[in-house]
């Protein structure tokens, strides 16, 4: 039996930033990585936002970190069966460092890389061990862990302690579901998203996306990219790959007639995406949950000797611009700062450890979770916004670019004719209060909250 | 790329490192035979759920699991075992 100063469970962004912090405060940290190697059962889309690592590691790019393209494009397309009515946006001031804080990676690369500056801070990493449950005293403070080793390594089990465990375990957290701090997620509450990895010379992804050096396009697409399920496809540039995929609602998916990879499959086929992958090749197919409760599912986030950080705390900002790794990272660095505290004070009590949820609550995390907390109410109860309306505006942006030699009165009557039918004046204006108050925006809280409960009660 | 790939064929991009054993399990096969719409074989991307209507069972082919856990949240009847591969085995993503 093992003993250290804090366990950490899971070498993701969250648990990788909290042993990186605790190994540099000079404690003896073990951190556990089910896989192989750290990033081995990782996957996004995907873009790293790094304030939270220029924090920890202001040199990480000269460190190697292994970023594919900074952020210079974003681009939304709203797509019906057949057309594309795309924004995009680029200025000259994001590809100057810091670049807006936005690249695309890979995952399986980055968490290896990230995990290795823990290693080098002093952190014992052991990959490829499996955490069966939590160690428990006589009173129920969580103590240690009970795991089992690699495949082949002797003896097949063991027990770790350490006075604290910081769990960052991920969106399947059975563990914390196992000691009671969350129930598992509804389908309604998660998102599943598929994902390819396509190979693609870096001269043809230049080429094709107008970039130079070390640009990189980060593009979402909504509407019939998920066949009008909630959610939305994402296309992402790195070195030499591309990134193309999904991430539907759970919920939808298990009502669907169509299996998740034939979606992708449509999605790939789309006039408006086909092009931008042609000729790539395959290297691999993934997929991964996200949790998309928001605010109002963050579970307790601590218990005596036991804390939440990362995905298996739902700590992912679902809304209309969605992140996840950073804050994950940010939950690690505090995780690790309350676990600090807590043994300055020689208290590792769920009332000292509760220190944890307050610098949560003082850090981007949970002001823009708690921010965003109608979001997912939002989505739920307005599955046209992704089902009906993005053919709507498509439709209307034909008619009104269609050249037929109408007269303007008969465009505006065909365009009238085509909103009232496809969209309507009531259920338009009922959604739009209803996304103002659920983004809160144009003056939201100033004046009317019976406005918005008429809109969620019309 | 024009034709589209199974999901086995995708599959075979990866790497995996196959456990001896399956880590997903039914807890009571006798609940799935009424299960309405059977959203574990719908949402799995990986096929990893076949329902056997002959024999009323549920086919699990562990190998394919991409370990996403999705059918855990989706089971109306929380009838599956879900665990994860041990020591390191199942997925290995190289890109991720």
């Amino acid at each position: 039996m093992e003993r250290f100063d804090a366990i950490v469970v899971g070498a993701g962004p969250a648990g990788t930033t909290a042993a990186l912090v605790l190994a540099r405060s000079g404690l003896r940290v073990a951190l556990l990585e089910r896989g192989a190697y750290p990033g081995a059962k990782n996957l996004m889309g995907g873009v790293l936002y790094t304030e939270v690592l220029a924090s920890l590691v202001p040199d990480f790019r000269e460190r190697g970190a292994p970023l594919e393209r900074y952020v210079a494009r974003r681009g939304l397309s709203i797509l019906s069966a057949g057309a594309e009515t795309a924004l995009s946006f680029q200025t000259g001031a994001w590809d100057a460092p810091p670049h807006n804080h936005g690249y695309t990676v890979l995952r399986a690369r980055f968490d290896r890389w990230y995990a290795g500056l823990a290693e080098e801070a002093g952190a014992e990493l052991v990959c490829g061990v499996g955490v069966d449950r939590l160690l428990a005293d006589g009173d129920g403070t969580t103590c240690g862990v009970a795991v089992r080793m690699p495949a082949d390594a002797s003896p097949a089990e063991g027990e770790l302690r350490a006075p604290v465990v910081i769990l960052a375990d991920g969106v399947n957290s059975v563990l914390a579901e196992a000691a009671g701090l969350r129930p598992k997620p509804r389908p309604g509450h998660v998102a599943l998203g598929i994902k390819e990895t396509l190979a693609l010379p870096r001269e043809t992804i230049e080429d094709r996306f107008g970039l130079a050096g070390d640009q990189g396009v980060a593009w979402t697409y909504v509407g019939e990219a998920t066949g009008g399920r909630r959610g939305a496809g994402f296309l992402y540039t790195n070195r030499d790959t591309l990134s193309v995929g999904l991430v539907v609602y759970a919920a939808d998916l298990a009502d669907s007639d169509v299996a998740p990879a034939e979606l992708l499959d449509r999605f790939k086929e789309h006039p408006a995406v086909a092009p931008r992958l042609r000729d790539a090749e395959p290297l691999e197919y993934g997929a991964h949950l996200v949790p998309e409760g928001g605010y109002d599912r963050v579970p307790p986030l601590a218990r005596d000797g036991l804390l939440l950080a990362g995905d298996a705390a739902g700590l992912v900002g679902a809304s209309p611009r969605p992140q996840g790794s950073n804050y994950a990272m940010a939950s690690g660095e505090l995780a690790a700062r309350a676990v600090l505290e807590a043994r300055e004070a020689g208290d590792f009590s769920a009332a000292a450890l509760s220190r944890y949820r307050d610098l949560l609550a003082e850090s981007f995390v949970l002001k823009q979770l708690e921010h965003h907390r109608d979001w997912p109410g939002f989505v739920e109860r307005n599955p046209h916004v992704f089902a009906s309306w993005p053919a709507a505006l498509t439709a209307l942006v034909e008619a009104a670019l269609r050249q037929d030699g109408r007269e303007p009165q008969q465009r505006e009557a065909e365009l009238w004719d085509l909103f009232q039918r496809r969209v309507g004046v009531l259920p338009l204006a009922t959604t739009a209060v209803q996304l103002r108050n659920a983004l809160r925006i144009l003056g939201y809280g100033k004046t009317d909250r019976l406005v918005e409960y008429l809109a969620r009660n019309w | 790329m024009s034709k589209r790939p199974t999901v086995e064929q995708r599959l075979y991009w990866n790497e995996t490192r196959p456990d001896r054993v399956s880590h997903l399990d039914v807890r009571d096969p006798a609940r799935c035979g009424p299960c309405d719409g059977r959203p574990c074989v719908r949402v799995c991307p990986a096929e990893t759920y076949l329902w056997e209507a002959a024999d009323g069972r549920l086919v699990i082919r562990f190998e394919n699991c991409l370990e996403c856990g999705a059918c855990r949240i989706v089971c109306p009847h929380d009838n599956l075992d879900w665990r994860l591969p041990l020591g390191g085995r199942g997925i290995c993503y190289r890109y991720g």
